[in-house]
């Protein structure tokens, strides 16, 4: 996998998390992972088709969860719930994305980002055989967070566009 | 929630009036908190363009605050009905997906401005302060929970 690609949604996630977690984040590891995804706590899953196309898994603990939805609330004290820790992650998913693709098109690569979907399956979402997934573990004093990405440089777009 | 001095419509001096567009309930749910910290109130929300556009019609709102990435219909799609059919109306684009192209699209097909999520409370009551411009006035600074509909 391209580092040119990854790098945005690096630090896309170092952003959002150190403003939604309000703490310091370390990568406390990065691998590749040729297997089928296996979920660790709470994931959703944005497509992006394009220039660029794959998948990015965001897999949050409950406990990070709930304090990104404190701090995004106002430090507001919250009680855990299923359905906010989903709606948290899916909205954290968003964000990071969001911001990522916003660098990545601002370097001229064109693309849809969807909307997110929970990830529910404790497995699944194995990269392709030319599309490996690139799992990064983020620390924090508030808990850990996974995000899985497996992308690749569209071929068929980009020799298209080198023909026109 | 830190809390602003309240928008009032310059009108009737009434709070303004918000309506939330976007497919995920916590990202309108904390648009509701940041609205009431405005002294704003909540019209409507709407969670795709389609439901917006109705919700629009239904609320006339001085304020939409409109995401981008949505089922159904996007939010500049959606901005762009509401505008052709309400040429008045207020759309400020709220989004994660905060490149060029889709500010510039946003702007052309009237939306007034556009705000990168994730949302500062303090950024985007400026940016309603201006797009309110003559419509609005400031009053005391809201207590929380005082206009929340």
């Amino acid at each position: 996998m391209r580092m040119e690609l990854i790098q945005p949604f690096i630090n896309a996630a170092d952003a959002v998390l150190s403003e939604t977690l309000a703490c310091s984040i370390t990568v406390s590891d990065i691998s590749m992972n040729e297997e089928a995804y296996q979920r660790h706590a709470t994931a959703a899953m944005v497509e992006i088709t394009g220039d660029i196309e794959g998948r990015v898994i965001f897999d949050v603990e409950d406990g990070t969860a709930m304090k990104v939805a404190s701090t995004i609330s106002g430090n507001m004290e919250l009680d855990p719930d299923p359905q906010l820790i989903r709606e948290t992650v899916a909205e954290l998913a968003n964000l990071v994305i969001g911001n990522a693709v916003t660098t990545l098109n601002d370097q001229g690569f064109r693309f849809k980002v969807h909307p997110p979907v929970d990830h529910p399956a404790l497995q699944g979402f194995q990269g392709a055989e030319d599309i490996e997934a690139l799992v990064m573990d983020f620390s924090s004093p508030a808990g850990r967070v996974f995000m899985n990405v497996a992308i690749r440089y569209n071929r068929r777009r980009r020799a298209d566009s080198r023909t026109h | 929630m830190e809390q602003f001095p309240a928008l009032l419509r310059a009108t009737d001096h009434q709070p303004v009036r918000y309506l939330v567009v976007d497919d995920s309930i916590f990202a309108r749910k904390n648009l509701a908190r940041i609205i009431d910290s405005y002294g704003g109130m909540l019209a409507g929300e709407a969670g795709d363009g389609c439901t917006a556009i109705a919700e629009y019609d239904r609320t006339r709102a001085d304020i939409v605050l409109m995401d981008i990435t949505m089922p159904q219909m996007e939010g500049i799609e959606a901005a762009e009905r509401i505008v052709r059919q309400h040429p008045d109306a207020r759309v400020i684009m709220v989004s994660s997906v905060g490149y060029q192209e889709n500010i510039v699209a946003a702007l052309q097909k009237g939306a007034r401005h556009f705000v990168q999520k994730p949302v500062k409370p303090e950024l985007l009551y400026e940016v309603i302060k201006y797009v309110l411009g003559d419509a609005a006035i400031t009053g005391q600074v809201s207590q929380a929970g005082e206009s929340l509909s």
